[in-house]
């Protein structure tokens, strides 16, 4: 049994949907993210934040699996200041939707001062409403003065770090986030992340507290199935059921269930 | 929690997987070398050449070490951001900033 936190299933088939359910996984959240070309207009983000919010959840309740979302205008996205202050100007009008858990994935791409600014608004929009984070870290060379410029505003800001989860961190950003106080997540993702192995490296070296993995499989080379190979690759090197369970399940539900809307069933 | 692992065990579950990983890398080295024309001084390149000297110098975290390698130094946002997608890697010599 597992919970696949970062998954953008509005790029995979449904057969991707039956494939985790047998696999085992048995909730899902979903971040708003660059759909592979920069949208146009912000109707064009309405009718993203409509399948996210509707037909996702729909699509994921015939395989048992529960399906949550959050809104945002991705950093990729973000170099148009004036595009971004419209779509975040709609995001409250989702908000009464009781699958949208937070603001995410919000954070940097190429670390520039506009993204730092629609950062900034985000956060702020994140905090009038009382919502979970969830953050996007650069990629690559971009990610570890990324990851310190998004921790920074988010401290400036005053958000609560056991609020904010962290994702794609690796070995040279998970330190830092930790000892802030924020949550990670790894994201096992062929070629520019981590793989299953180096992500149980990970876990043997900092622990498993406030430390979660995720597929974020998307429309990209990457692997909806990626979580349940992680448990496999724990398992392989003789690591405790509990330990897997933590790392797969209850570090997700804990975190997720701070929104007051996050379920997740139990499955034999 | 550390690893359950004997170092016996890691070899043995781990050794085949990167033996092949090791001559792809070599056989990359290779393609560079053998190719004509321009790119010669590529920086990613060099940038790779320069953590496999980090990968025998038998110090620990090198996972760790070799991104922080490949990594911006600098601290300040950028005016504009050039592109959507990242290199990998920074010249060397570009390593504090951009």
């Amino acid at each position: 049994m597992y919970i696949d936190p970062h998954v953008h299933m509005v790029s995979r088939t449904t057969d991707d949907y039956q494939r985790m359910a047998l696999a085992g996984c048995v909730a899902i959240t979903e971040p708003a993210f660059w759909a592979g070309y920069d949208r146009s207009t912000a109707q064009g983000f309405h009718d993203y934040f409509r399948m996210l919010t509707d037909f996702e959840p729909r699509r994921a309740a015939q395989f048992g699996i529960r399906h949550h979302t959050w809104l945002c205008i991705n950093p990729k996205e973000s170099e148009d200041v004036g595009l971004a202050r419209e779509v975040l100007s709609i995001i409250p009008s989702f908000l009464e939707c009781k699958t949208v858990l937070g603001i995410g994935e919000i954070g940097l791409n190429k670390n520039s001062r506009n993204e730092m600014t629609v950062l900034e608004e985000h956060i702020a929009l994140a905090m009038k409403h009382g919502l979970l984070i969830l953050v996007h870290t650069p990629h690559l060379e971009d990610k570890l003065k990324g990851t310190m410029l998004i921790m920074d505003a988010l401290r400036n800001q005053g958000a609560d770090p056991g609020r904010v989860l962290i994702d794609h961190v690796e070995e040279h950003t998970v330190r830092p986030v930790l000892d802030r106080g924020f949550w990670a997540g790894m994201t096992l993702y062929p070629d520019t992340k981590c793989t299953p192995q180096r992500a149980a490296d990970i876990f043997e070296m900092h622990g498993t507290d406030r430390l979660w993995i995720n597929s974020a499989g998307d429309w990209g080379v990457s692997d909806p199935l990626a979580v349940p190979k992680c448990q496999d690759e724990l398992r392989r090197r003789g690591h405790l059921l509990e330990t897997i369970r933590k790392v797969s399940y209850d570090n997700p539900r804990t975190f997720l269930s701070q929104s007051g809307r996050f379920t997740a069933p139990e499955r034999a | 929690m550390g690893t359950p692992l004997t170092k016996q065990a890691v070899a043995d579950l781990y050794f085949l997987e990167h033996r092949a990983k090791v001559l792809d890398l070599a056989a990359f080295l290779d393609r560079f070398d053998r190719a004509m024309g321009p790119g010669n001084d590529d920086f990613r390149v060099h940038a790779l050449k320069a953590a496999v000297a980090l990968l025998l110098d038998g110090k620990p975290e090198r996972a760790r070490r070799v991104l922080e390698l490949w990594s911006d130094h600098s601290s300040e946002p950028i005016d504009r951001a050039p592109m959507k997608g990242a290199l990998g890697a920074m010249p060397l010599a570009a390593k504090d900033g951009r």
